[in-house]
């Protein structure tokens, strides 16, 4: 899973200190290490917006693996067979792990992981759009691996050559399973729609329908309005476009649902030999600031269930830690 | 909630990959106690044969070398090519010296 285009965060304006000589010179040292490719660890000297920035990016992505396992969490239950079950407890357990990866490395930059699940608790915290549909069917669980981890790997690939470097190797373990994710959700799709009911394949098409765009939006906003993206692409904190990476999600997931015998809804999607690319329609962005602004069908919903769980978890949180300073006093008594 | 204290600590994660390597250090996580972050470890960091032993070390342990000493620390390295084998130039017919 991933998180949604940082810029949604990143707006505010770089801070107007005076700066010291000394602090100038490090920024440009700063600069030159990450002009000459070079990875920045958790102890090197960085400047205050780059941290920032990586901060609310991390975070933002460990929050969405963590509610991104509500949705698909739904139908572990209701799987239709103990196969799919245990490939379903399977990813949702990866989603808990990824954003156990992504939390530790934000937390090398200095932030606390109470700080962190505080903010996602009480709302600051953005996660990722995509999160705030419902899964309302299981194809809609086929359809979340085929298409939302396909969107993350999209993203993700290139965040693995991030320049901080704890980000850039949390990413990496990411990905290599982030595969299996995706494969998963297209061969149950597949099964489906080569052994299914024509009741079966409606639900497929169905739920095909009702994901596409919000998987398009995973991207984030237009280039044109993502005034942040140039600083972001400067320092090598992203490496490619939101655009771009739109495209090339559009171009590679055509011929998947050719293969599947799914339709994508958008009368506009058409090949371009012209550009070697496919031309496809504009996004309803209303819908997608209407999301990640709390008004999604499920936004609600998500954080008071990941309330719930924080709050209805304080005890065993609270037993293990005085279990723990009990042992610890009996150790040195002994 | 925000109060530090109730934070579980950090612990280091080292995860040796299969009998004969060493131990690599993987990621950190919190756990209450050294216990907890074993079996934590192996949920995290080894779910799919990536471990065979675990290493868990308190972050606040790790005793680390400033990152501001690199040069003083390992730039005098730079310049000793002759304790490399590849510095020696030796006859061909000596094969795999």
């Amino acid at each position: 899973m991933y998180t949604q285009a940082m810029d949604l965060m990143a707006r505010e304006a770089k801070p107007k200190v005076v700066k010291s000589a000394e602090d100038l010179q490090r920024e440009e040292a700063f600069e030159a290490r990450i002009a000459a490719g070079e990875f920045i660890e958790a102890k090197d000297w960085m400047p205050e917006h780059y941290r920032k920035t990586l901060v609310r990016q991390i975070s933002q992505h460990a929050h969405s693996e963590i509610v991104g396992m509500l949705p698909e969490g739904n139908w572990i239950t209701r799987a239709p067979t103990l196969k799919r079950k245990a490939i379903l407890l399977a990813k949702v357990q990866d989603e808990g792990g990824h954003g156990l990866y992504l939390y530790a490395a934000a937390e090398t930059l200095g932030t606390s992981r109470d700080e962190m699940t505080e903010a996602l608790l009480s709302g600051k915290a953005k996660y990722s759009s995509i999160f705030n549909y419902p899964t309302l069917t299981w194809a809609d669980i086929g359809v979340i691996g085929w298409l939302v981890d396909g969107a993350a790997i999209m993203n993700q690939v290139p965040l693995c050559r991030c320049s901080y470097a704890p980000y850039a190797r949390a990413m990496i373990r990411v990905c290599r399973e982030e595969s299996f994710h995706q494969r998963q959700g297209y061969e149950s799709l597949l099964t489906m729609m080569t052994h299914g009911t024509a009741a079966q394949k409606a639900m497929v098409q169905d739920a095909v329908n009702r994901w596409w765009w919000p998987s398009l939006m995973m991207f984030g906003p237009a280039d044109k309005d993502s005034p942040n993206s140039e600083q972001s692409m400067r320092w090598g904190i992203k490496r490619v476009t939101n655009d771009q990476l739109r495209q090339k999600f559009v171009d590679a997931t055509i011929p998947q649902a050719d293969i599947l015998g799914v339709t994508v809804p958008d009368p506009a999607l058409k090949w371009n030999a012209e550009r070697d690319a496919y031309d496809f329609g504009e996004i309803d962005w209303r819908e997608f600031w209407a999301v990640v602004g709390g008004e999604g069908p499920c936004n609600r919903e998500r954080l008071a269930a990941r309330n719930k769980a924080w709050d209805d978890g304080a005890w065993v949180r609270d037993a293990a830690l005085a279990h723990a300073r009990k042992q610890a006093t009996k150790a040195e008594a002994a | 909630m925000s109060n530090p204290k109730n934070e579980w600590p950090l612990w280091e994660v080292f995860v040796r990959s299969k009998a004969g390597l060493d131990h690599k250090h993987c990621g950190s996580l919190h756990a209450a106690d050294s216990a907890m972050a074993i079996q934590m470890a192996r949920d995290v960091y080894t779910r799919r044969q990536e471990g065979t032993s675990i290493w868990v070390v308190r972050s606040e342990q790790i005793v680390a070398s400033d990152p501001a000493e690199k040069g003083s620390l390992f730039e005098p390295a730079d310049d000793k090519v002759y304790r490399h084998p590849t510095f020696y130039e030796l006859p061909d017919e000596l094969n795999h010296m």
